[in-house]
């Protein structure tokens, strides 16, 4: 059913991703191609993988991009995956069902025995977070790991997505958004965590959480002044500049 | 956007076939002077275009042989709302195009007329909504693409019906049409182009990735070395170098095919016959020109995680 549930449970699973603290090591994005290779969404396949050209379906990309100019500008590891959104047209040109929104928990999935492989669902997210996948033929995304963390074979600490569990920068958390007492949305509220494309009317339910202002200048990590204005050095400069 | 050769069959043999549909079906219910023989043929060929058009829309899918499934989905979907309605059509379609061969009763095969005129504008109008409610690219997310669609519907049809003319119908009225259909694109087109180039790109670089406080946004790493599903399909952008190429032969063609239309509804004989033939080619090289360009100059946002600064 690829219309959106009309009363959702009041709880929405989703990340909320450090862009201050990713330190783009792709370790996520590998645990995330591991794990789901073996679970939900199996197998997530490769064409020619050691080929010259290698073709596969990713559900979780790392992007790195500078922003800004000069002392002002930075390096910004920008981890890409499904943001659940809150109204995603993903799941509404569906034509087959296969695509849809969990009212329980807000997860978007895609029940792949029911999917054609027409693509319409890609084309409709801003955000590229559906991949063909070239084995299956049928569409793949970011499951939030939902055999993960409702898995009582687990070790409770284990029942968190792949990617999170695997940051090293803790960069990375997991939590319901729409509770506003939360881990997760205390840490946006705090940080002033963001949406991407919201002039799109997406609304997604993942956060980004933005690179906190270089502090180089104001801390005296910088370089001391070459050309000293007044004092003894500044004299002593003047004198020996001459 | 990648333009699949699949799709833009599809788009293009379906629309004319329904277009044909359109006309023949109410030419019929009002009465035109069609022959059997015309009107056999012409629904015919209407079918036999549309069933061309469904079969290779289900080449571009990964799991043709569970098409069938998206005739569940109308109540969100417009891509299900298209298969619906075309599958619906073929009912009175079939009926109608019976009708030229065995005697009917009069009022069943006008209302199956009307019945399958009503279904194909109903499918080309989803087929144009599938593109146009998509709000990730703003060159398919405009008010104009809906009647681009049907306008070449209307067009291809009436083409296709004057080219058919020498089988056995004494009107003129498909000459105009196509005359009329292709003038009205002619205007819209450039229309359509001016108000694109016009419109302000709604999402950049920085609204994509929420930098834009620190300022402007570029890529420096990639996030794969090789090629991926999203850069395939969304990003293709060969087209556009030669886009003002493309849109100037796209208007000489839609030009001749107006003029040859023309030129066929006022000679007769053989000319007029070649004529319309020769329109008719104008026509379809026009259609296919217009689809390709509709997929490659698309430009979707997903294009501005990988370099594009705006879309």
């Amino acid at each position: 059913m690829t219309s959106l549930p009309d009363n959702p449970s009041g709880k929405q699973l989703g990340l909320v991703i450090d862009l201050d603290t990713c330190v783009g090591c792709q370790a996520c994005v590998v645990s995330c191609k591991e794990w789901n290779t073996g679970g939900y969404p199996a197998p997530l396949t490769d064409i020619s993988p050691y080929g010259p050209e290698p073709l596969g379906a990713w559900l979780n990309r790392v992007h790195s991009y500078e922003a800004g100019e000069g002392a002002a500008g930075r390096t910004v590891h920008f981890p890409r995956s499904c943001l659940h959104c809150a109204k995603p047209d993903c799941v509404t040109v569906c034509p087959t069902g296969a695509s849809y929104k969990r009212a329980e928990d807000g997860i978007v999935l895609v029940d792949e025995d029911l999917c054609i492989g027409c693509g319409l669902c890609a084309w409709a997210c801003p955000y590229g977070a559906r991949e063909m996948d070239p084995g299956e033929k049928v569409m793949k995304k970011c499951t939030l790991c939902v055999d993960r963390i409702y898995n009582e074979n687990l070790p409770e600490a284990d029942r968190q997505p792949a990617c999170v569990k695997a940051c090293p920068s803790h960069a990375r958390h997991f939590g319901d958004l729409a509770d506003p007492e939360s881990e997760v949305s205390i840490l946006v509220a705090a940080r002033g965590g963001y949406d991407l494309m919201p002039e799109l009317g997406y609304q997604p339910s993942n956060k980004y959480l933005p690179p906190r202002a270089s502090r180089a200048q104001e801390d005296g990590r910088m370089l001391e002044d070459a050309k000293p204005e007044g004092g003894f050095l500044g004299w002593l400069d003047d004198l020996l500049s001459r | 956007m990648h333009p699949a050769a699949s799709v833009i069959l599809f788009t293009a043999s379906s629309g004319a076939g329904y277009g044909l549909l359109f006309l023949i079906a109410l030419a019929a219910a009002f009465g035109l002077p069609l022959n059997s023989l015309y009107g056999a043929a012409a629904s015919f060929l209407a079918l036999g275009l549309i069933s061309t058009g469904l079969l290779a829309s289900t080449f571009h899918l990964g799991h043709p042989e569970r098409a069938w499934r998206a005739l569940s989905q109308w109540r969100s979907s417009w891509l299900s709302r298209e298969g619906v309605a075309a599958v619906a059509t073929y009912l009175p379609a079939g009926i109608f195009l019976l009708g030229w061969l065995f005697p009917l009763p009069e009022a069943l095969w006008k209302a199956s007329a009307l019945l399958a005129a009503l279904g194909a504008v109903a499918t080309v109008i989803c087929t144009g909504k599938i593109y146009a409610s998509l709000k990730t690219i703003r060159q398919w997310h405009h008010p104009l693409v809906v009647p681009v669609y049907l306008l070449w519907g209307l067009a291809t049809g009436a083409l296709l019906a004057a080219a058919l003319g020498p089988l056995g119908t004494a009107t003129d009225s498909f000459g105009y049409l196509a005359a009329g259909g292709l003038a009205a694109l002619l205007l819209v087109k450039p229309l359509y182009w001016s108000s694109l180039a016009s419109a302000k790109p709604g999402s950049t670089a920085e609204t994509a990735t929420g930098l834009g406080g620190i300022g402007k946004v570029r890529p420096l790493d990639y996030a794969h070395t090789a090629r991926n599903y999203v850069m395939e399909e969304m990003g293709y952008r060969v087209a556009r170098k030669h886009a003002r190429r493309l849109r100037g032969a796209l208007l000489v063609s839609l030009c001749l095919a107006l003029l040859l239309s023309l030129g066929a509804t006022l000679t007769a004989g053989w000319l007029s016959g070649g004529l319309a033939l020769l329109a008719l080619a104008c026509g379809l090289l026009g259609v296919a020109l217009e689809r390709w360009l509709f997929f490659a100059e698309a430009e979707h946002k997903v294009t501005l995680y990988y370099g594009a600064t705006a879309a």
